[in-house]
């Protein structure tokens, strides 16, 4: 998880004006990175290339959209990290 | 190709929905009026028409392999060069590939060469979204069909 983490980071300040310092396990994409829904492209993309898997964006907003769940849950960065690593070992598997 | 409405490719010459890729032909018009003001006694066909051109070949690959169920809009355009005038006449050929599938979006790699010499290249990112309406989609496949190519369903 550290080192998704770090992978994710990295990657969340490159595609942002995020500095890298500010981004913690417990920041909220959206909530408190303000990263906005191109940027997020840029993320999706950048981490579906370094973990070599499909960020299922679709299927969570459409669960976030219906209110089934909150956006805590993929886009607080540790449970996005959680999530990065549950598809990278189904994919590896 | 007829600028003034945005209809920027002519013909389909090669579509491989394996790779995948999409080749298209394209002639710029010996006259247009958007030649008028871009540029008055040295017509250029502008740099924004030429990313629209590589976007629309972009976006049919796209409709291609996802049989126009949704509609892709552009989102993003990176590392885009031109590196030639392209002047009236012009005989372009138009290349894209997917260079990565995404959930809702794709990212694209195109370019523009007429001969051997290249006139532009970018990668362009897309957002996959349901059609708006009936009328839109419609139009989609209209030019579609005309461009020569069938949605892969139709295929069928």
């Amino acid at each position: 998880m550290s080192s998704t983490f770090d992978t994710v980071a990295d990657i969340i300040a490159n595609a942002s004006d995020v500095e890298r310092d500010s981004i913690t396990p417990d920041s909220h994409i959206i909530n408190d990175l303000e990263i906005d829904s191109l940027a997020f492209l840029d993320i999706a993309f950048e981490i579906d290339q370094a973990f070599k898997i499909q960020i299922p964006v679709e299927k969570w907003m459409e669960e976030i959209n219906q209110g089934n769940v909150s956006t805590d849950e993929y886009f607080l960065l540790k449970n996005l990290c959680a999530r990065i690593d549950q598809l990278a070992d189904a994919t590896a598997a | 190709m007829r600028l003034e409405y945005f209809q920027m490719l002519d013909e389909l010459e090669a579509l491989n929905l394996d790779e995948p890729s999409i080749v298209v032909r394209s002639r710029v018009p010996d006259e247009s009026t958007v030649f008028e003001g871009h540029f008055p006694g040295h017509p250029l066909v502008p740099g924004v028409l030429l990313a629209e051109t590589m976007a629309q070949a972009s976006g049919y690959l796209l409709l291609a392999l996802d049989g126009c169920k949704r509609m892709v809009f552009l989102a993003k355009l990176k590392e885009a060069n031109f590196r030639n005038f392209v002047p009236p006449g012009t005989e372009m050929t138009v290349e894209a590939r997917r260079i990565h599938d995404g959930s809702g979006y794709a990212v694209m790699q195109a370019s523009i060469t007429s001969g051997s010499k290249k006139l532009a290249d970018a990668q362009l990112t897309f957002r996959i979204v349901p059609f708006a309406n009936d009328e839109l989609k419609a139009h989609v496949e209209r030019e579609a069909a005309r461009l020569g190519f069938l949605p892969s369903n139709s295929a069928q």
